[in-house]
């Protein structure tokens, strides 16, 4: 570490990096709403994603088990993070990679950027990587003068399209095909203009896009899924073979891993990669699962740097209660399930991290004032939680995390009053006797100010009932 | 068996009637009901919207007026979800051991009402009447947090003259969240779009849940777009009888005719 420790474990910073958005998620939300085709493709995506994947895990017998032993693997691996990565350190240095330490978002990118510089080399090729999509890799790399090339196909959909990703899993989920191929026809050098929106001339298109890339480039940039302390092998999963070529074909092999991904022991994959695969994409085993440790002598990358980063995660693991949040996997199953994910996609959340485990790792990577309002972005109806392989509870971290929220002042206001009247079961009555909503809110609650509005703009409250319950009761 | 009903504010202050179906059906069952006045809300809103120390008082005075009774019984999926699920992290995270432990002893004797009938009293058929093509929609906090799982359903199933029609895409949230609809009205109008346009498709007369909540969205939708579809409290189908059947509907508006060619919804969004 390059910093003085000094107190509490720090936030990621601000101004670097895709952690926070530009407005407010009810705002962001409103302006997906709108938006018809989005709201097909993604309702369309997520019902066919859920299907598949609900009928694997169906095939499974002891996937409550699976479950369990994933979260105490998790539970433990967070309770001793320091340590195992001290071993993973070690390990990773003894089979000849050197490990680097990124507090924050701007170390891991300087680290990069002249890791590369160091190479001689003004191009990287790109595995489909979470943790260098949240420190803003690219954009850091191309201020450098160096050009990142993503080889995930939906990385590369949105790359050429100079969109955001929208989903942890499909980047993409938010484009269909004819607006794939409008892209590609767009941006994608050399593209036969007669393609069709086939998805297999789209992906043989890319093929082409990208083969040039992976023989000519010499460097790779990759995250990883898990690390292994013990042995300090790393793994990425993924279902095109794109990451293989990249982990395989450059000279220099630099990955960008949050510190949270580490698992102590080789055995412990065999939950992680049962589960995976069946809770993200559906499939009962992974396409493509790559591993290495450190460098081998004229087979592979001749030089691996392993960046552990921490960008906030030391501060997650401070919270008691909001620290299961790093058990999170990156299956993306919780985003497959939830009602509002469905209907807002994934840009409304602002950050890399969207849905339910983003409106909990998002604002706990950036500090809650940051991104205050993702945690409300929820209805608590619990889908996330049943969903998530790795057992995640994530409707009462979002609940906790409202608790640490900034509130509005009337609002604040109105939850203590009503609080002191409801702990006065007089006022309390006599509040129901005189409030006579009716009156308050008009016909059918049209009257009602804002924020009730939002309420009414679309629903009636009910006819005040004549008398409350008690008053029946006490009239019996 | 002496029941303390655990009325709930909503309830008690907006949908009366389920509350006293619930008196009504328990009654009839040959049970005590008894009501303890004291009780006001729970502190869900409270705890879900942020404030865990405005909650806290609320959490105590729960605590204090239903410790008494041996059984608790309250028609509110949501309610129950929140008394067995967060009052005692209220009380721990304000450091109150002993009141945690209460609330925890509390929370064991408290049963949201299909549960109740069905798990303790072990009763599916309660000699009901109700002569409509209802569908059930199993609101969130009965489903996920309580595991009400088909209770619900098998009370449905042995009601006379009732016709059950499943409900598509059942297991999605409505969209209501408490302050979620007023915080994110937009999203929770969509979600409520959906939910009705599958209510539509049933051509059932009503729309039943565990959940006034809920129902008081879903009817307020439903009424909005007068779609003749009325909402009714599960209780409410399970004390009516022959005899005395059920009366009004949640959150519609009275004299709007049965509709059930009502159009898609979908296109009023």
């Amino acid at each position: 570490m390059t910093r003085t420790f000094l107190g509490m474990p720090a936030t990621a910073p601000p101004g670097v990096g895709h952690l926070r958005g530009d407005e407010p998620f009810p705002a962001a939300a409103r302006r997906a709403l709108s938006d018809a085709q989005l709201r097909r493709n993604l309702g369309h995506a997520t019902a066919t994603i859920r299907a598949r994947s609900g009928a694997v895990i169906d095939e499974v017998p002891d996937w409550p088990q699976l479950r369990a032993a994933a979260r105490a693997v998790k539970t433990d691996t967070m309770a001793r993070l320091p340590e195992l990565l001290e071993q993973l350190e070690t390990a990773v240095t003894r089979a000849g990679g050197t490990v680097h330490w990124a507090a924050d978002a701007v170390e891991a990118n300087r680290i990069v950027t002249d890791l590369v510089r160091a190479a001689g080399a003004d191009r990287v090729m790109k595995v489909k990587s979470m943790a260098t999509q949240e420190i803003g890799l690219n954009e850091a790399l191309a201020a450098a003068g160096i050009e990142p090339v993503e080889t995930d196909l939906a990385e590369l959909i949105v790359q050429l399209g100079d969109d955001r990703p929208s989903h942890i899993l499909v980047p993409a989920i938010h484009r269909n095909r004819a607006e794939i191929r409008e892209i590609f026809l767009r941006a994608m050098p050399g593209v036969d203009p007669t393609i069709s929106d086939e998805p297999a001339a789209l992906a043989a298109a890319a093929r082409r896009h990208l083969r040039e890339t992976f023989l000519s480039t010499r460097v790779a940039v990759s995250g990883a899924n898990f690390a292994v302390a013990e042995t300090g092998a790393l793994a990425v999963v993924e279902s095109e073979g794109n990451g293989r070529m990249c982990l395989t074909l450059p000279e220099t092999l630099i990955t960008v891993m949050g510190i949270e991904k580490v698992v102590p022991t080789w055995r412990d994959l065999e939950i992680f990669l049962q589960l995976l695969p069946r809770a993200s994409t559906g499939e009962r085993m992974n396409p493509y699962t790559s591993m290495w440790t450190g460098v081998t002598p004229g087979d592979g990358p001749q030089a691996f740097h392993l960046v552990l980063l921490d960008n906030g995660r030391s501060a997650v693991l401070a919270d008691p209660v909001g620290r299961q949040a790093l058990h999170c996997i990156r299956c993306s199953a919780c985003l497959n399930v939830c009602p509002v994910y469905e209907r807002t996609g994934g840009h409304a959340y602002g950050s890399v991290y969207p849905g339910p485990i983003g409106a909990v790792l998002s604002p706990q990577l950036t500090g809650v004032d940051d991104n205050a309002s993702l945690p409300y972005a929820s209805t608590l109806c619990g889908a996330c939680y049943d969903a998530c392989p790795v057992m995640i509870d994530i409707p009462s971290i979002l609940v906790h995390l409202r608790g640490q929220a900034p509130h509005p002042r009337a609002e604040a206001t109105a939850m203590a009053a009503a609080a002191y009247t409801m702990d006065h079961p007089a006022l309390y009555a006599a509040a129901q006797r005189a409030a006579k909503l009716s009156r308050l809110a008009g016909p059918r609650g049209r009257g009602l100010p804002p924020p009730l509005s939002g309420w009414t703009a679309s629903r009636d409250l009910p006819e005040p009932p004549a008398e409350t319950f008690r008053q029946w009761w006490a009239d019996r | 068996m002496r029941v303390a009903l655990f009325v709930t504010c909503l309830a008690d202050t907006m949908v009366p009637q389920a509350a006293v179906a619930t008196v009504r059906l328990l009654e009839r069952l040959g049970h005590e009901v008894v009501f303890p006045e004291d009780q006001t809300c729970c502190g869900q809103m409270h705890v879900n919207t942020g404030y865990p120390d405005d909650a806290l008082r609320l959490v105590r005075r729960h605590v204090r007026v239903f410790a008494p009774y041996d059984v608790v019984v309250a028609p509110s999926g949501s309610c129950v979800g929140s008394v067995r699920h967060q009052h005692a992290m209220v009380a721990r995270r304000a450091g109150d051991e002993r009141l945690a432990v209460r609330a925890e002893d509390v929370a064991s004797r408290t049963y949201e009402l299909s549960e109740f009938l069905v798990d303790v009293l072990g009763v599916t058929d309660v000699g009901a009447y109700y002569p409509h093509r209802v569908t059930y929609h199993p609101t969130c906090h009965s489903l996920r947090m309580l595991r009400v799982g088909d209770r619900p359903l098998r009370l449905l199933r042995a009601v006379r003259g009732l016709d059950l029609v499943e409900l598509p895409e059942a297991e999605q949230c409505c969209g209501f969240g408490g302050t979620f609809a007023v915080k994110n009205a937009d999203t929770s109008t969509a979600m409520l779009a959906d939910k009705m346009r599958n209510v539509l498709t049933t051509r059932a007369d009503v729309c039943t849940a565990g959940d006034a909540s809920c129902l008081m969205h879903i009817g307020g939708g439903l009424s909005r777009l007068r779609a003749g579809v009325r909402t009714v409290h599960l209780a409410e189908i399970l004390a009516s009888t022959e005899a005395e059947p059920a009366g009004g509907a949640v959150a519609t508006m009275p004299g709007v005719p049965c509709r059930p060619d009502a159009p898609n919804p979908g296109g009023t969004r």
